[in-house]
């Protein structure tokens, strides 16, 4: 059995962990509701948004525009949003698996890396890092999507990527979190063919300017707006994981703690009893 | 006419909140097409937005804003602006606008090569639009 002096300094290095992971829970506690409610703000606008582009789609359906035909040459751009920090649970390494195992090549992939632990670890398997905007995540502001989806759009323009992907972590709900690999363009148009049936009465729509010169208008905000739900909703995701992982990490350490605590009780009883035996075995054998 | 009730609906809804969500009588503003006045009962219509000033009229009362970017759904009783810049006069930093203002108009001119001219163009505008509310 451990002496009862290893016992009490395990007991202690446990006891200043648990504060910490107890402290960070707290801190993502509080980010996680301000980053819920900036995601509920901004549905709003995104299913106003989506359903826009579905009705336009639907009627445009079979144009031959660069945005909806899909690029034969060129890399795939994708972007990838995770936390600058770790102690998040699974939360980075489910979004990097979502492009190490899926159908992707690696030659033919560009990322666009938001978050320092998605970039080192893609970087570390060998992927090509085109880009990193890890400073945008702390903050999402809807300026820095439209900057990032400016100049992924100018180079799916001149034909460098032929197709852009957005790989987050969907925020379902306060313990549930998904990590999602959206394709941004060229837009799925037989895909909204069914969604756009249930939009009927928007079908009467009038465009102004004529619908391919809308589309041309409207697809970039329309990226734009993914891009800024992907990062809205990521952040929150990010913080709910961490209160999570934090959460059962302080419970661990309280068990462990309360393990230790009968360890330590044990063993100074144990040598309270020995020294007990000693002292009278002691007096035995004098008298 | 029966119904006496000139009134809609107005939503200004931008990424990050509600702006705006009130019964209006008129809202005018810059599309790429030219200015436009709505009413009531204007026929379904989807149309993009170009830099200027968005003007609510709510019966006496009238308010400015600069719109920047977005596009608009226009529905006979509701009209929603998806907007993806928009400002209260308030909340414009005005030598900020004018310096922008300068500058493109400083690019305009010089025409160096490389100069994106329809970035430029647009910061102009924008620049005006913000001046333009905040006077008004």
């Amino acid at each position: 059995m451990a002496s009862m002096r290893d016992i009490k300094r395990r007991k202690g290095s446990i006891q200043s962990t648990q504060q910490i992971t107890k402290a960070m829970k707290l801190v993502s506690t509080v980010k996680l509701q301000r980053a819920k409610q900036r995601a509920e703000q901004s549905k709003a606008y995104f299913n106003c948004m989506y359903e826009t582009v579905t009705s336009m789609l639907a009627r445009t359906g079979n144009l031959n525009h660069p945005y909806l035909r899909s690029g034969e040459n060129g890399k795939k751009a994708v972007i990838v949003i995770t936390s600058n920090r770790g102690l998040a649970g699974g939360y980075n390494s489910n979004v990097i698996k979502l492009i190490t195992r899926g159908s992707f090549k690696k030659e033919e992939l560009a990322v666009y890396a938001i978050g320092k632990k998605g970039k080192d670890a893609l970087q570390r398997y060998g992927y090509d890092i085109v880009e990193e905007n890890s400073d945008i995540i702390e903050e999402p502001s809807y300026v820095d999507a439209m900057a990032l989806s400016n100049r992924l759009l100018k180079s799916y323009a001149e034909g460098e990527i032929g197709e852009i992907y957005l790989a987050y972590t969907g925020f379902k709900n306060t313990v549930v979190h998904e990590p999602k690999l959206l394709k941004l363009l060229p837009v799925d148009v037989s895909d909204r063919k069914g969604a756009a049936e249930d939009t009927g009465s928007k079908a009467m729509m009038n465009f102004e300017p004529e619908d391919e010169e809308a589309l041309d208008m409207i697809i970039p905000k329309y990226v734009t707006s993914l891009i800024y739900g992907g990062l809205v909703e990521a952040s929150a995701s990010e913080n709910g994981a961490r209160m999570q992982a934090m959460d059962s990490a302080t419970s661990n350490a309280e068990e462990m703690i309360d393990h230790l605590s009968l360890m330590y009780n044990r063993a100074r009883q144990g040598s309270i009893t020995q020294e007990l035996t000693e002292i009278i075995a002691g007096a035995n054998a004098i008298s | 006419m029966a119904d006496d009730n000139r009134n809609f609906t107005l939503k200004i809804i931008t990424p990050d909140r509600v702006f705006y969500e009130e019964e209006v009588s008129m809202v005018e503003f810059n599309t790429v097409e030219g200015e436009v006045g709505i009413y009531k009962d204007h026929i379904p219509m989807t149309m993009i937005i170009a830099p200027g000033i968005l003007t609510i009229t709510q019966g006496d009362e009238v308010k400015e804003a600069a719109l920047h970017a977005g596009f608009t759904e226009v529905l006979p009783d509701k009209v929603t602006i998806l907007a993806e810049i928009i400002e209260w006069p308030s909340e414009i930093d005005l030598t900020r606008a004018e310096e922008a203002k300068s500058r493109a108009e400083e690019r305009i001119r010089e025409h160096a090569p490389g100069t994106d001219m329809n970035r430029a163009e647009l910061s102009l505008r924008r620049a005006v639009a913000r001046i333009e509310a905040v006077h008004n």
